[in-house]
Parts: structure tokens; sequence; C-alpha cells
């Protein structure tokens, strides 16, 4: 008799509730990965989560566990008030970059150097995608938005900002990596990054952070196809792929 | 009653602690009492100065325009509160940093050698305290006893040693200053 | 337990503590500083939070994260700071989590100076942040009514999910007075049905957070606030009332403007003149019953403030005309005398008074023959 294994399903770590996100988008591989990850630590019930402003504005829908929602930018400072008062609780941030990298730029290196033991995922996918498209501060040189429609020009618009370079150089962060969504094999590295960020949190090791390159298929005008190609020729050149922070500690951690 | 005093001199000079003795002595002898500070970038080198009303009933204004009361512990201080004293007050004067005489006679200007009396004491860190026991001649309601008890239950633990110092010093201004005004 | 002489930014700090503050974060300011180094070294000997943050707005938004797991949590700042936290304390409104703050004001507009003042009056009682909200705000005149008035600012905070602030101008926050400290109350923290403090087990997932994306859903909830809002009115209002019995002329006063009119209400009764002063704690809900009472039964209001008339108007809402209200102001960080508003009693008995021309204007055109 055949039997049927079942290979995938919801994990525990979601809601049953179907995201808003564009078809072809990667914020709910990225969603996925991180409620894997909470259920495979066993820490959804003592987690709280931080939602930002941008597409991912609803996480707080998603996600079976508490969760606040932040003003523009101030996810790590709403997640310090919250880590310093209940520091057994797992607290974590989801921030695009116009969130984290234009308006949040204060806080984010705040927190970091303090070294809050809090975990931040950080979507780059170029853009404010919410807003329809707008240029980021992590918008390639030369790339066409609808507010740097003739491409990004460098020489008045300024230069995209490598967040993960540039949390690295903080003493107080403990784990720091760059990871892509752009196919199965990077997947699976960004899984296993995501897990070590929480691990270090767990352990008290300081401040995580995985930066996730993604795709914006609706403002970039492309197929979801072919936005994965650009991820994956456009964005990992200029924003390589690595581990910039991995304290000695964190190294031990076997996963 | 209530009674408004002004002290004034360089920051340093200790007048800030000045009016907090006083203060500390005016409560514990159960009177209301207020002392304010002038602050901000003057607390770093400039002139500094305290105003400390005591009254038998809830206090107004913490701050008085025409002080019946006042030490100034340097020139600038002189110049500027000799004219704004109060018809009959009492001015409490360095003697030792101004080079002048008052030019009012419808006050009592007291003039006492501060820093030299508290160089014989052997600290000339005590020239408030000098001051401060001067002004008591004029301000019956808080006693030498009282304001050496408010001391005693007041400074820090590591600077009680400094006691008989601060005692000697009050009493060689109160003592001058009673001298002056006979 | 005794008095003690304690300046009033240490008093309030102190006073947070006993009352059961469990988190602080805030960003140095004068002349609001002391808050945060008395905090900065009594919290950690407690084991409770302590974060100086990168700016005011950080400090907020701690605020706004550790207000959303349920506990005691407040922050401080001075006039320049209060407005960069402005953004978090609507998001904090609009979310229905209790925070205290405190506002050690200094004259502005701008970087102004660190002087007195009672400019952010409309800022804090008049909204301040984006959208519909209301605040209680509490306006101490003496150390004590400092201690006292930051102990209920907790109480009330998380009795209406409400922000509640303490305004007090830079001479509180620096003067030394004699008062007693509460006793040390224990930190608690209460079961609410509303805080985001992990599933732990126990309950479905909260979500908290100021976005109503339905129109009708943002409706409710503003009207919802506003309901609470009325009860807070109902309930809340507190001022202090001297020598009103007999007065002819009232004056109206919050904070150390306040005390300074009762300086001269004294000076004035002592002279025979039948004055009163009428003294807000609450600004916000403002005393409108009492005022509209007395307008029934005295000849004239002198409204005195440390700003250019800001709770002059809340006055005149209160008095609809019946009766002519005046208005002395100072300005900027300066604090009036005695003798000034001494002064504007001694005219309001000599020269009638119009109700033609606003008090506001008024005083301006005094001010410029003065």
């Amino acid at each position: 008799m055949a039997t049927e294994n079942l290979v995938y399903d919801r994990p525990e770590g979601f809601t049953d509730t179907p995201t808003h996100y564009c078809p072809g988008c990667t914020h709910g591989v990225a969603h996925r990965l991180v409620a894997e990850v909470l259920e495979e630590m066993n820490v959804i019930d003592r987690t709280i989560g931080v939602a930002p402003v941008g597409c991912s504005v609803f996480a707080y829908n998603y996600f079976d566990t508490d969760f606040v929602e932040a003003p523009h930018g101030r996810a790590p400072a709403m997640a310090t008030g919250i880590k310093r008062v209940m520091p057994d609780r797992i607290v974590f941030t989801y921030q695009g970059d116009g969130d984290l990298a234009s308006i949040g730029m204060g806080e984010i290196v705040h927190a970091a150097a303090r070294g809050e033991n809090i975990t931040v995922i950080f979507i780059n996918n170029a853009n404010y995608g919410m807003t329809g498209g707008q240029m980021a501060p992590t918008t390639l040189p030369g790339m066409k938005t609808t507010s740097s429609p003739n491409g990004r020009d460098v020489e008045t618009q300024g230069y995209p900002i490598k967040v993960s370079e540039m949390l690295s150089t903080l003493e107080g962060v403990g784990y720091c990596v760059r990871r892509s969504l752009h196919d199965p094999k990077n997947i699976r590295l960004a899984k296993k990054a995501i897990r070590t960020a929480f691990e270090t949190q767990a352990r008290g090791l300081g401040f995580s952070m995985v930066e996730l390159l993604s795709t914006c298929p609706t403002n970039w005008g492309m197929t979801p196809v072919n936005s994965l190609k650009f991820v994956e020729e456009h964005m990992v050149p200029f924003y390589p792929l690595g581990d910039y922070k991995m304290s000695d500690a964190i190294k031990q951690i076997k996963i | 009653m209530q009674k408004e005093i002004i002290i004034s001199g360089f920051g340093g000079q200790g007048v800030l602690f000045a009016g907090q003795v006083i203060a500390y002595a005016a409560m514990d002898s159960g009177k209301q009492v207020t002392w304010i500070p002038s602050y901000g970038p003057e607390m770093r080198g400039g002139t500094a100065n305290c105003t400390v009303v005591i009254a038998d009933q809830e206090i107004g204004s913490p701050l008085v325009e025409h002080p019946p009361l006042a030490i100034a512990l340097n020139l600038p201080s002189f110049d500027k509160y000799e004219a704004m004293m109060q018809t009959g007050g009492t001015l409490i004067v360095n003697k030792s940093m101004v080079d002048r005489a008052s030019k009012r006679n419808d006050i009592q200007a007291i003039m006492i050698p501060c820093n030299e009396i508290a160089e014989e004491i052997g600290d000339k860190k005590l020239t408030n305290m000098v001051a401060a026991g001067a002004l008591l001649s004029a301000l019956p309601e808080v006693s030498l006893q009282m304001i050496e008890a408010a001391l005693k239950a007041h400074l820090p633990a590591r600077h009680q040693h400094l006691l008989p110092k601060n005692y000697e010093a009050l009493r060689r201004g109160f003592e001058f200053a009673k001298a002056q005004v006979q | 337990m005794a008095k003690e002489l304690w300046k009033g930014n240490e008093a309030i700090a102190e006073a947070a503590v006993r009352a059961g503050l469990e988190a602080y974060f805030g960003y140095p300011i004068t002349p609001q500083t002391e808050v945060l180094e008395y905090l900065a070294k009594r919290m950690p000997e407690l084991g409770r939070a302590f974060v100086q943050a990168e700016s005011e707005l950080g400090a907020i938004n701690m605020v706004y994260g550790a207000a959303c797991t349920g506990v005691r949590v407040m922050s401080s700042s001075s006039s320049p700071g209060m407005s960069l936290m402005m953004e978090g304390i609507s998001y904090i409104a609009g979310t229905e989590v209790p925070a205290v703050l405190v506002n050690v004001m200094r004259g502005g507009p701008g970087l102004g100076n660190i002087a007195p003042a009672q400019g952010d009056y409309n800022q804090a009682v008049h909204g301040g942040g984006h959208g519909d909200y209301q605040a209680i705000v509490l306006a101490p005149a003496s150390v004590q009514e400092a201690i006292d008035l930051t102990v209920l600012s907790f109480d009330l905070a998380e009795k209406y999910r409400a922000i509640c602030m303490v305004i007090l101008d830079g001479c509180v926050g620096q003067m030394m007075e004699p008062a007693e400290m509460p006793e040390m109350r224990p930190v608690r923290r209460e079961d609410w049905d509303w805080n985001t403090d992990g599933k732990m087990g126990k309950r479905e997932r909260r979500i908290l957070s100021s976005i109503y994306i339905d129109p009708v859903e943002e409706e409710k909830t503003n009207l919802r606030l506003l309901n609470r809002w009325r009860t807070i009115q109902a309930n809340e209002v507190r001022y202090k009332e001297y020598f009103l019995d007999d007065a002819e002329i009232v004056i109206v006063g919050f904070g150390t403007a306040g005390r300074v009119a009762l300086s001269a209400v004294r000076e004035a009764r002592a002279q025979g003149i039948k004055v009163g002063l009428l003294r807000p704690i609450t600004v916000s809900p403002f005393p409108y019953e009492v005022l509209d009472q007395l307008s029934g039964r005295v000849d004239a209001f002198l409204v005195t403030e440390m700003n250019s008339g800001q709770m002059l108007e809340d006055v005149r809402l209160a008095v609809k005309g019946r009766v002519p209200v005046e208005f002395y102001g100072r300005l900027g960080g300066v604090v009036p005398f005695p003798d000034e508003i001494l002064n504007e009693i001694h005219r309001m008995v000599k020269v009638k008074l119009s109700a033609d021309v606003h008090p506001r204007d008024a005083w301006l055109e005094r001010m410029a023959h003065a």
C-alpha cells in the first residue's frame, strides 16, 4: 500500500492568513524562513516581533506570535524597550531598506552599537515598495525608480549604503551576514543564517542581523523570474554575500 | 514671616552649598523653604547665585527682585546686588574680593574679609561658610546652633571630618559681623 | 517618612522609582538632565532597565516598546526634545498603551535657552503629535507636588491606557524644597488583557498597533478615545484654590506662574484687595467647570503665564465673555516677579476693564508702553 508523506506544510510559526504580497515577491519566502526557525527552536510562545513601516507593515498578521507595529524606522528602538524589560523573550524586528537604512539609520546603528540582544531581519530590495517604487538608500547606481527616473545619479543622489559591511564594524554586533533569496540553494543558506541569528540572541551573544537580498517584481517592472535573475546578476555583485561579523562564540554554534 | 536671601559669587566659591546649608537649617527647624540656583553655562566658572526663601507658610515666588538679605562673594556680585537690595536690608560683602565701599546708605553693608578668615582657619574653601555665618547675624530665624546641626545631619560621611573647621568658619563670620554692626 | 530637601528633577526620578518604574529611556537636555543622571545610578541598583538613547526619537520608541509589554515606563526631556518625541507620542496614544512623560520646559521656540518657561502648554494640552488624541497633563508648582503628581501619573496612565505628561518649568525642576517621598511600591506585573509580553502558553497571540486601515475602524478608535477622554474629564480634574471665597478678582496661573501669583495675591490681600487664585493642577483635563462657576460671581479674571497666553484661550472658553479676562505674561525664559502681577491687580482695580479688545492684544499694548 502506498504511503503519502507530507513534505510541505504551513509552519507552526504562521497563522492561517494569505499574505498581501505581490506575486513573485520574496517577502513570503523570508517570512516562512523566520517562522520555520521559530518553530524549530520552539520559541514561538515567547517571541515578540516588531513590524516596520513599508511593504511588510502587516507582517504581524502572518506570524503566530505577539507583535507590535513600530513607527517608520523605529523598530530597533521599540525592540530595545521590549527586550530590556523582558530579557527572556525572543525579540526580532523585520525591516525593509527604506525603514532600516534611511529614516531608521540612527535607531539601527545605535541598537547595534549597544549590542542589543535582538535579531533583525533586513530585507534589501533596492527600493521603497509600499509607496510605489521610489529610490531607497540601497538603490543601485543607475537603477531607475519613480524618484530617480533617469537612473540613480550618484553625483546628485549619492551612493548606496552597504548596511552589513557598515554595521559589522561595531563592537556590539555578534552576528551580521548577507544572504540572498534568488534560488533554492541561497534560500537554504539564508535559513541557516536566520537560525544562527536567533541562536545568537537565545544565547545572549549580542546584536544579530541577516540582510536578505530580495525582489520587487512589481516596482522593478519585471516578471518574478526576471527579478530573481536581476538579484543574481546585479545585486549580488554590488552587495556581496558573506559573513561580515561572526564572533568566536557564534562560530561554535552547531546547527 | 518670610525672608529672602540671594547668595552670589564666582562658580567654585561654594555659593550654592552655602544656600543649601541655610535651607537645611530652616527645614530642620520646621520652616517652609525654597532654594533655587541660577543654572546653566554660568555653572562653568562664571558667576553663580542662588535664592533661598524661608517662610512660615506656603511659599509663593521662589525668586525675589529686591532681597532684604544677600551675600556678595565677589565684585560683580556686589555691583549687581547692592543696587537691588531692599531699603533697610543687610548685604554681606566679601571684602577680600572687592576694592570699594558701599554706595548706598539705606542698607547695611557688612564688609568682611572672608578669604583671609578662611585661610586663618586653614582652608580657603571655607569662604562661603564665613559669609554664611555673617549672614546669620541678620537672620534671627536661623541660629548658629541650627546651622551647625544641619551641617552635621546633611554633610556626607566622607566630609564629616571637616565639620569642626566649618563650625569655626561660621562662628568667626557671625562674630565678625556682630562686632561690625555694634 | 521624614521630609528631605529634594531637587525637583531628582525628586521626580525617585518618585517614579517608588511608583514602580521598571524602565527609563532618556536623552540629556538641560534643564531636565538630573532626571536621567539620577536614574542612571538608581535603576541599575534595583535591577531595573535604564538606557541612554541615541536621541529623543530613540528614547520615545523604547518607551513605546516597553509600554506595549505592560510595565511602568517613563521618559523625560525638555522642550526641544519633547518636539522630537511627538511622533512616538502620537503612536503611543493611537496604540492605547500607558506611558509617563516629563517635560521640564525651557525658553523657545527653536533652541531657545535653558531658562524656565511654559511655552509648551499648547503642545502638551492641545495635541503636538498628529491625529486626534488627548493626553492627561499635570502641572506641579512645587517639589512635593512634583513627587505626588509623578506617582499619580503612573496610576492615571494605566487606568486609562493613556499618555500622562507631567509638565513643569525649569524652576520647579531645579529648585530644592523640603518634601516627603511615598513608600516604595513593589514592582508589579499585571496580567493586562492587552499587553504583548509573549503568549507564554497562556493565550492567543496579541497585536499592538496604531494602524486601522479601514477608515470606519479608525473612526471607531477615535470615538473610543474620545469617550474615554470624557470619562477622564468627568473624573480627573484637579486644581487648588486660594482666597476664592470672597474674591472679586481671580488670578489663574499654573506651575511657577501660579505660585508667583500667590505672592502677589497675599500682598494685595494685605492691602485690602479682594483677590484670589485658582491654580490648575490638571491643565488637561482643564478645570473649565470651576471657572465657569466662578465667572458667575466674580468681577474679572487675570491669567498669568510664562508664555504668550496659551492657557488664556482655555480660560476665555470657560468664562464665555461674562466678565473681563485680562492677561499678563512673561516669555522666552523670563520668570515674573510678584510685583509685576501686583501692578496688574492694582491696574484692574483702578481702570474700567473692557472686553472689547483681546486680552493678549491689550497686554502687548501695555508692554509696548512699559
